[in-house]
């Protein structure tokens, strides 16, 4: 916490810029996370949401600087981004399908090693939040429902007692009902002091749970916005269509 | 005693396994008990789970590909053939010291060529087994090339050695199995979990803290151990070596028995192997058709089995856990 521009931020991306080849997917993109934020990241389809995720975490090539409560990510270094406690659910969940439900859980406390008191004490938390898993533990990760493989996924992130929640598009494909019961549980997360980013194509979803957001179009962030104050979708559609 | 565990789960999870599993042990016993010629290909076998178990941890679990792993097998055996046969070192420490050596190649091999992505590794691995059979043909000085080398003593420490056939297919079945529970304990260990989480995405597994390279390179060297430890036997067992043993016919075996058997199994490594050792034998009586029987048999079970025998174990479970997949 050091430093003026950081000072007070969980999370401080400045001019953070990644390319595919010759495609610039992320152009100087700023974006700050205080202190028991829920800061909503929308836009469209191929806005670059994915690749700051990405970014953040260490797992695409960028330029800029990123740090946590004031300590310096180091770049393209997922396995110590993830020891200073940034945790990223990915597109598409990521998964371990071969593996029991129980593996993955103990998977996402792999830098724990060998505490087993605080490893239980994590576990028993996770199940206590998703009691699904609980009957499952013993079930193949890909054999549970999509619904059930996202509160996995969630599940296993916070294994990893993170500081700092990153979830990609944790909606893409499931029933609204399931949407609900798992946005409600990272407001409940959040509200118990864990800040979030919640990357969405599904504004309004996203909208209702944010106090701060940020929308990204072709790689740059494009508006930053007060969800209590957007009332109409009209404001949100005009950067959807650039 | 997670690994006692995970043997059961993979045993009580069908009939059709267990019944494979009571079949392979009889079929032991019977060799055993009447001193059939099987016993040769038995003591062959063996060797085979143990180099094809070791494979299944780099390819099966970590989801690597390796052509090349029949080089620390020539590594390790060539080196207990010359110190034993040549040179009248013991057989223990001339094997500890041909499974070191190749432990120290595979170091050597495996870190750079572990960067290396899917056809890449798959080609650079090739090289390097091609390489080592061609050492053996070539280095005539120490590996007497083709002629290979004869009179290598039988395992053993002091005047108690494994020298008859019995003796011999007792110590390859007990180290088989050893290798076997080895596994299915680094499976169901933290190492064993990252392994897996790696062959699954490698993006994933780093965002989890898992060091991809250190941990595919940890899986290589013990693969490479198996694949030594089998090529120190095979030599100690037979008592000779020539550079086709280990060739690239070894490969091709190991990768038929691997997914005969059912790749990313623990069982499955055991039973592909003495499977494929023992299809030639049942396909004897088809004399000059043999080839053709035995394609076509591997045909049939890659086409009914698709998974391998160990899927055998899914006919009539649902949705339970596979410990070993």
């Amino acid at each position: 916490m050091t430093g003026p521009a950081q000072g007070g931020h969980v999370l401080a991306v400045e001019a953070l810029s990644a390319r595919y080849g010759h495609v610039e997917a992320l152009r100087a993109v700023d974006l700050v996370v205080n202190e028991g934020d829920f800061v909503a990241v929308l836009g469209p389809n191929g806005a670059g949401k994915s690749t700051l995720m990405r970014a953040v975490m260490g797992l695409v090539a960028t330029d800029g600087r990123v740090s946590l409560r004031g300590n310096a990510v180091p770049r393209r270094d997922p396995v110590a981004a993830a020891a200073m406690g940034l945790v990223l659910v990915p597109e598409g969940r990521g998964i371990f399908a071969p593996m029991s439900v129980a593996e993955n859980l103990e998977l996402g406390a792999f830098l724990l090693k060998r505490d087993k008191p605080e490893f239980a004490r994590r576990h028993e938390r996770v199940l206590s939040l998703f009691p699904r898993l609980k009957e499952r533990l013993d079930q193949v990760a890909g054999s549970l429902s999509g619904g059930e493989q996202q509160m996995l996924a969630v599940g296993r992130a916070l294994m990893a007692d993170p500081k700092l929640l990153l979830l990609d598009e944790p909606s893409l494909g499931l029933a609204p009902r399931i949407i609900e019961e798992i946005l409600g549980t990272l407001a409940a997360l959040n509200r118990g002091g864990l800040p979030i980013v919640l990357v969405e194509q599904k504004a309004p979803l996203a909208l209702k749970l944010a106090n701060r957001g940020y929308v990204m179009s072709l790689g740059r962030i494009a508006a930053e916005i007060d969800p209590r104050t957007v009332t109409s979708h009209d404001e949100l559609a005009r950067y959807y269509l650039g | 005693m997670n690994w006692l565990a995970t043997i059961w789960a993979e045993a009580r999870r069908g009939p059709a396994l267990a019944a494979l599993w009571v079949l392979a042990a009889a079929l032991v016993a019977y060799v055993f008990v009447t001193g059939s010629y099987l016993i040769a290909v038995l003591h062959f076998a063996a060797i085979y789970v143990v180099f094809v178990t070791g494979l299944n941890i780099f390819m099966g679990f970590a989801g690597q590909v390796s052509f090349g792993h029949n080089a620390f097998a020539a590594i390790s055996g060539y080196t207990s053939a010359v110190l034993t046969a040549n040179y009248g070192w013991p057989p223990l420490p001339a094997a500890a010291l041909g499974i070191a050596g190749a432990l120290i190649c595979a170091l050597v091999v495996g870190y750079p060529t572990l960067r290396l992505r899917g056809h890449y590794l798959a080609m650079a691995t090739l090289a390097f087994g091609l390489i080592a059979y061609e050492v053996a043909v070539q280095w005539q000085s120490v590996t007497q090339g083709y002629m290979g080398i004869s009179g290598i003593p039988p395992f053993g420490i002091g005047a108690l050695t494994v020298a008859s056939d019995r003796a011999i297919l007792l110590w390859l079945m007990a180290v088989a199995a050893l290798g076997m529970l080895a596994a299915a304990a680094i499976r169901h260990s933290r190492l064993g979990r990252a392994f897996v989480a790696i062959a699954g995405s490698e993006d994933a597994a780093r965002a989890l803290g898992i060091d991809v390279a250190r941990y595919k390179l940890a899986a290589f060297l013990i693969s490479a151990f198996y694949a030594a430890l089998a090529g120190s036997l095979f030599v100690h067992a037979v008592g000779f070596v020539s550079p086709e043993v280990f060739g690239l016919h070894m490969v091709v075996l190991a990768f038929t028995m691997l997914y005969v058997g059912g790749i990313g199994t623990i069982t499955g490594a055991g039973l592909g192997a003495l499977a494929v050792a023992l299809l030639p034998e049942a396909v004897r009586r088809f004399s000059e058709y043999q080839d053709l029987a035995y394609g076509a048999l591997l045909i049939v079970i890659l086409i009914y089995a698709p998974g391998g025998l160990a899927a055998l174990s899914r006919i009539g479970r649902t949705k339970s856990a596979e410990p070993g997949a």
